[in-house]
């Protein structure tokens, strides 16, 4: 059995794929780097990953996959869920040998598995694309904290920064611990600490005084559209699961 | 924000709650860089409320103190009940605070009549300018129009909005005019040709100047009452395949009867409203809308009404085994859409993957098409289902019926 360490970034992978051209051996499994290989496993090689092998890998893959095909693989890659490298892998392969633009083939386990990995991220992306709440601090920025199941803030930035063009925000990713910040003209890196995020929601003492009248006048309004004879708390929690609820002002005490 | 800004937003947001149409969508507008707000073209749902309903938008009524008396609406003058009217400022702070948030896709806004239609158009239309020329607001906007307002208004307000709508309510004039006396059809139809010409003009105008204004982009609307009035599902699908012709009507949502006034005896004396009806309605307008059917084929005068226990689609086909099976190998798309059980997405990927493999009965449940319904109705190789002949459309009926309808929740109301 044949296998490769790369260091789990999507750059990694696709030098893997240049070294397995050029090795003319093909991985049955991905390791992150310094994982440890199963006991038969005869073949160890570790990818160093290029931005140059990348580019020419990622050129190649362009002119094989379809603009759906192209975006399922991107989804699928920020499922974060194992084995998912390892199925990219062979797709990616199976376009790169395929004579064509290699159509979306259901009849196809890959190509099925990676259609549901990214149907589940895309799902999870628009989820969050109507329940991300942003909370104005006293300097004037819109910050926003969520834990969503799937790595999808590199996803919703296009949406945001689109949307929120006139106003500085922050969205943070709690357990991955990692965001993003709008200046207003371009987006940063940033980590919020952890001190000011108690129980991941950002600290009341940074709002503004504005802020909470918006969040109530909010409530107040989520409360008033209720039906009350007609209360379905099976249909809300599958349309809105509860994980997302701490994050939502609507759903705090 | 004060006091008074609250109790102002809960009047006028639970004033508001039992009209329909929450949805969002039919409109894209991309976000230009220092304005706020884009359109998502899809409807984005931000919250759902305790009864499993979606929220998109604020929705609200900019007033509910009423000069008209229609028997069917819980804002009827002769009710005692809180009123209260916004001012251009509250509501623009609110749509603006809430959007920056994220806590909605924009902004649903409608009347009761105050003063006069005009009177009324106007302070709408007041609120929407502010929003788009003073804010440069880019979210969406929904607004309905008043009955009797005048063209020029009409017209502006289609300037600012995405999505206009004029409800029929009462789906004949004659019992329209008996709940609602101070309407009438024409009330209701003179506002939807303005729309339609304003929408067909811009179509001109943008076609010789590509940055003409547009006119609300995500079209029309309109919404009925069903179940206040005798008429028959025959003539409400009638009506609307009718409007559905015309250009630019994108949705006619169906609002079961809430049995509100029951002190009115014009009224019937619904205990609950007739929720499954409205179900099937949506139903059978979707097979308008998507799956090629006529309003005749859904139901005629040999079968004036919707079943309830079955889907209209299956009563479709359990009414026409001759059509069936079909071999999904070879089926066209047209076809393959009038198989109970087969939505669109199933039918474009079992069009997309044939070519590539055969259609087993596995084949297809891995691709996610749900067999429950479709067995019946596609002849698959190796497959030892019975199909229609086989089994009987009695036999077929009994099998697939009985159970209670999943209701869609983007459909609501009480
Ligand atoms: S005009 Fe509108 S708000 Fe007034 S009573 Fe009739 S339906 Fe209700």
């Amino acid at each position: 059995m044949i296998v490769f360490f790369y260091d789990k970034t999507f750059g990694g992978l696709l030098s893997a794929l240049f070294d397995a051209y050029t090795l003319k051996r093909f991985p049955a499994l991905l390791l992150g780097e310094g994982e440890i290989p199963p006991l038969h496993a005869q073949i160890n090689h570790t990818v160093s990953s290029t931005e140059e092998k990348a580019e020419r890998v990622f050129r190649a893959v362009r002119n094989k996959l379809d603009r759906a095909a192209l975006k399922a693989v991107k989804y699928a890659w920020f499922s974060e869920s194992t084995g998912s490298d390892t199925l990219i892998f062979r797709l990616l392969r199976k376009a790169l040998e395929s004579p064509r633009v290699l159509p979306l083939n259901y009849g196809d386990s890959d190509t099925r598995a990676i259609m549901r990995l990214s149907r589940q991220v895309s799902c999870e992306k628009e989820k969050m694309m109507g329940f991300l709440r942003f909370q104005e601090t006293a300097q004037g920025i819109y910050c926003a904290t969520m834990a969503p199941r799937y790595n999808i803030l590199p996803l919703l930035i296009p949406h945001c920064r689109n949307r929120f063009s006139d106003q500085q925000w922050i969205i943070h990713d709690v357990p991955r611990g990692f965001g993003f910040y709008f200046t207003g003209e371009t987006i940063l890196p940033v980590t919020l600490e952890k001190s000011s995020l108690p129980g991941g929601r950002l600290d009341e003492a940074l709002l503004t005084e504005k802020e909470k009248s918006f969040s109530a006048l909010w409530k107040e309004y989520y409360k008033a559209l209720a039906i009350k004879e007609r209360s379905n708390p099976r249909l809300q929690r599958r349309c809105m699961p509860k994980r997302f609820w701490t994050y939502l002002p609507e759903k705090q005490g | 924000m004060t006091e008074a800004t609250m109790n102002k937003l809960l009047i006028l947001a639970a004033a508001a709650k039992y009209d329909v149409s929450c949805s969002s969508s039919g409109s894209s507008r991309s976000g230009r860089p220092g304005d706020l707000g884009s359109a998502a073209g899809w409807g984005i749902c931000h919250s759902f409320a305790d009864d499993g309903r979606c929220i998109s938008l604020l929705k609200v009524l900019f007033s509910n103190v009423c000069r008209y008396d229609c028997a069917y609406c819980i804002n009827r003058r002769s009710n005692d009940l809180p009123r209260a009217s916004f001012t251009v400022n509250e509501l623009v702070t609110l749509t603006l605070g809430f959007y920056r948030r994220n806590y909605i896709e924009g902004l649903f806004l409608s009347s009761a009549v105050v003063g006069s239609p005009d009177y009324t158009m106007e302070a709408l239309v007041n609120v929407l300018r502010a929003l788009r020329i003073r804010h440069r607001f880019r979210g969406y906007i929904h607004v309905k129009t008043i009955p009797g307002a005048s063209r020029e208004l009409i017209y502006q307000a289609g300037l600012y909005a995405d999505r206009m709508s004029v409800n029929i309510e009462i789906p004949s004039e004659a019992n329209l005019k008996r709940l609602a006396p101070e309407k009438d059809h024409s009330s209701v139809y003179r506002p939807m040709l303005f729309i339609r010409q304003g929408l067909e003009e811009n179509r001109e105008a943008r076609k010789r100047f590509r940055h003409a204004p547009r006119f609300a982009p995500a079209g029309q609307s309109t919404q009925m009452i069903i179940g206040a009035t005798n008429e028959r599902d025959k003539d409400i699908l009638r009506l609307s395949s009718h409007l559905y012709q015309g250009p630019a009507l994108k949705r006619v949502y169906y609002s079961a009867f809430v049995p509100v006034n029951r002190y009115d005896s014009r009224l019937p004396a619904l205990t609950v409203s007739p929720l499954a009806r409205e179900n099937r309605l949506y139903q059978a307008d979707w097979l308008l809308r998507f799956y090629h059917f006529r309003a005749d084929e859904i139901a005629d005068d040999a079968h004036p009404d919707l079943e309830l226990d079955i889907d209209p689609k299956l009563s479709w086909a359990l009414r026409h085994p001759e059509f069936f099976p079909l071999d999904p190998h070879s089926a066209d798309l047209g076809q393959l859409l009038r198989v109970p059980g087969l939505g669109l997405k199933s039918a474009e990927r079992i069009i997309r993957s044939r070519n590539h493999c055969i259609l087993t009965r596995e084949t297809l449940a891995a691709m996610g098409v749900v067999m429950k319904r479709a067995r019946y109705f596609l002849a698959c190789p190796r497959s030892n289902f019975y199909t229609i002949h086989e089994a009987g459309p009695a036999f077929v009926r009994k099998a697939l019926s009985g159970k209670k309808p999943p209701r869609e929740h983007q459909f609501p109301l009480v």
